[in-house]
């Protein structure tokens, strides 16, 4: 027979050590496949290949083609990060507050769901079959304007187009987690502002943007991150030709293309630096903007 | 307000259009794998090439060991911290971020360094592949359980089940567990979607998953490859119709920060 309680009652004093015995299989295995691993690449940055500690690894990641790589993954993930934000708040605020028919709403978060997922290799067909050379949307524009895309230097294969194909998830989240704020703005706040004789834009200076800003920054951050560490969608459709940083760390991981193993870890590494700062940030603006959603 | 009416129609229609257009126009290619005619003759060679049925098996046997490993794991921790140690769950918090501080191609670059010598020589064995996949639906199984959580009175559930002289396995299997059904399952097809069209664990770690079968189709072929991304799709949208209609009446659902792009 076990004792009648297992449990505490409510109120009773905090649990002592033994409570933590029962989250230990699941601390077990944060430790091997998360902690661990993250572990391993850190400690292989600060490595050589005979592995001596040395900060080799770290000081090579000046180099021109790792700097360049770094460079085209900031660029295309704030490109994609910027336009997904503005297009993805303009369509939120569209169905919520410009008096949609409610089922538009309700569509459009649903669909957001799946679009937000829908990546890699399906994504990047989608796209060919759009935007490729014999794609539907090319065509129609040679047809109907008689300009040729490809002639006139457009490639999907390219940054702009992988920027074109990104957008595709980055927009739908950016209307997943920017909803939650739009509803947050009441509407007593834009009466009280006419109320008191401001305009529109007035409105949107001095009351909405200031409430929304938090929360557009916050959402900014953590897009920018998502096509960051985006890989997929890229290794699908380049197939590797642009020289994205995860592109880099997979063409490593598959054929050590660096031809220095531990250079590898410090790219990695220089990736999970990059993501723990957005994380961080998006954290810390989130707090700032639950001010708000009360 | 009547004239601000115009501009939300225009920014909803020319986004649908945005998200539509290529789901037509990959619907339109997969049409064409006979010459002149529309036909479903795409679909026809997928469904009949043994490859797709062996990848396609295999995501979704991979697939469904990460859901009973992945649930076993997670479902008694998060009841446990719920019920015993809430001081633990800033931490569970912490842990369902790491997914997307370490993205996926990072993650099993990890993976590869630590388990591919002795003494945990593991990259050859789908162990380290489904912990992979864990590890990356860990956020949405964690968060799904966890507003399941909130929904119920869960001590009060445990309390009169145990006064009731039911001991805590018969408690948290007939009392607990299906009340959280609508949360678990939601999180199970989630899980579902994740690691069936997953690309970068498994190309990595070299199995012959249905993700990797997509993108070596995708070199190969014209056609067919629309098809799968077809199919694929339908996959995702008939997943989340499912949480959809279980999960109606919960009330807030998490968005994932984490992806698998």
């Amino acid at each position: 027979m076990r004792p009648p309680s297992r449990f505490p009652h409510r109120g009773m004093r905090s649990p002592g050590a033994k409570a933590w015995f029962g989250i230990l299989p699941f601390l077990l295995f944060a430790v091997a496949f998360m902690l661990l691993p993250a572990g391993n690449i850190l400690v292989g940055s600060f490595q050589d290949g005979k592995g001596n500690f040395t900060l080799k690894n770290i000081l090579n990641l000046a180099r021109p083609n790792i700097v360049r790589s770094y460079m085209v993954t900031v660029q295309i993930s704030l490109a994609t990060a910027a336009a997904g934000c503005l297009f993805g708040f303009l369509m939120a605020w569209a169905v919520i507050k410009g008096g949609l028919p409610k089922w538009v709403r309700a569509f459009l978060t649903t669909f957001s769901g799946v679009a937000s997922n829908f990546a890699g290799v399906p994504l990047a067909f989608a796209f060919i079959s759009t935007l490729g050379r014999m794609g539907l949307v090319t065509a129609i524009i040679q047809l109907v304007f008689g300009i040729s895309l490809y002639d006139a230097g457009f490639s999907l294969y390219s940054f702009w187009g992988l920027c074109l194909t990104y957008l595709y998830f980055q927009l739908p989240l950016m209307v997943l987690i920017i909803e939650p704020s739009i509803d947050g703005m009441k509407r007593e706040w834009r009466e009280a502002s006419e109320n008191l004789g401001a305009s529109n834009l007035q409105y949107w200076r001095y009351v909405a943007l200031p409430v929304l800003l938090p929360s557009l920054l916050a959402s900014f951050i953590l897009l920018f991150g998502n096509a960051f560490g985006a890989y997929a969608t890229a290794y699908a459709l380049t197939g590797g030709l642009l020289n994205l940083v995860p592109i880099l760390i997979g063409a490593q991981i598959r054929g050590d293309v660096l031809h220095d193993p531990n250079l590898g870890y410090a790219l990695a590494l220089g990736m999970v630096i990059i993501m723990l700062v957005c994380i961080m940030a998006y954290s810390a603006l989130q707090k700032r903007a639950s001010r708000w959603v009360a | 307000m009547k004239k601000l009416k115009f501009l939300p129609w225009l920014w909803t229609i020319l986004g649908f259009l945005y998200f539509f257009v290529p789901l037509f126009a990959v619907f339109l290619f997969s049409l064409h794998g006979k010459k002149d005619v529309l036909s479903f003759a795409a679909y026809d060679h997928v469904f009949h090439d043994p490859q797709f049925l062996k990848t396609f098996g295999f995501s979704l046997a991979m697939s469904g060991f990460t859901i009973l490993a992945g649930l076993a794991l997670i479902v008694p921790t998060a009841i446990w911290i719920y019920l015993r140690i809430p001081k633990a769950k800033p931490l569970m918090e912490t842990f369902a971020l790491l997914p997307f501080v370490i993205p996926p191609i990072v993650l099993v670059f990890g993976l590869i360094r630590t388990y591919s010598k002795p003494p945990f020589t593991l990259v050859t064995s789908p162990v380290l592949l489904v912990a992979g996949y864990i590890v990356l639906s860990f956020p949405y199984i964690y968060r799904a359980v966890d507003s399941g959580l909130r929904a119920v009175d869960l001590k009060g559930l445990t309390e009169a089940s145990q006064s009731l002289g039911a001991h805590w396995g018969v408690t948290f299997f007939r009392v607990i567990l299906p009340n959280l059904r609508t949360a678990l399952l939601s999180a199970a097809f989630l899980t579902f979607s994740t690691v069936m069209g997953e690309l970068t664990l498994a190309v990595m770690l070299a199995w012959p998953a249905f993700g990797p079968y997509m993108a070596l189709v995708g070199r190969d072929l014209a056609y067919e490859p629309a098809a799968l991304a077809i199919i694929s799709f339908t996959l995702t949208w008939g997943s989340t119709a499912i949480i959809h209609a279980v999960t109606r009446g919960l009330g807030g659902e998490d968005s994932g920060v984490a992806g698998t792009h």
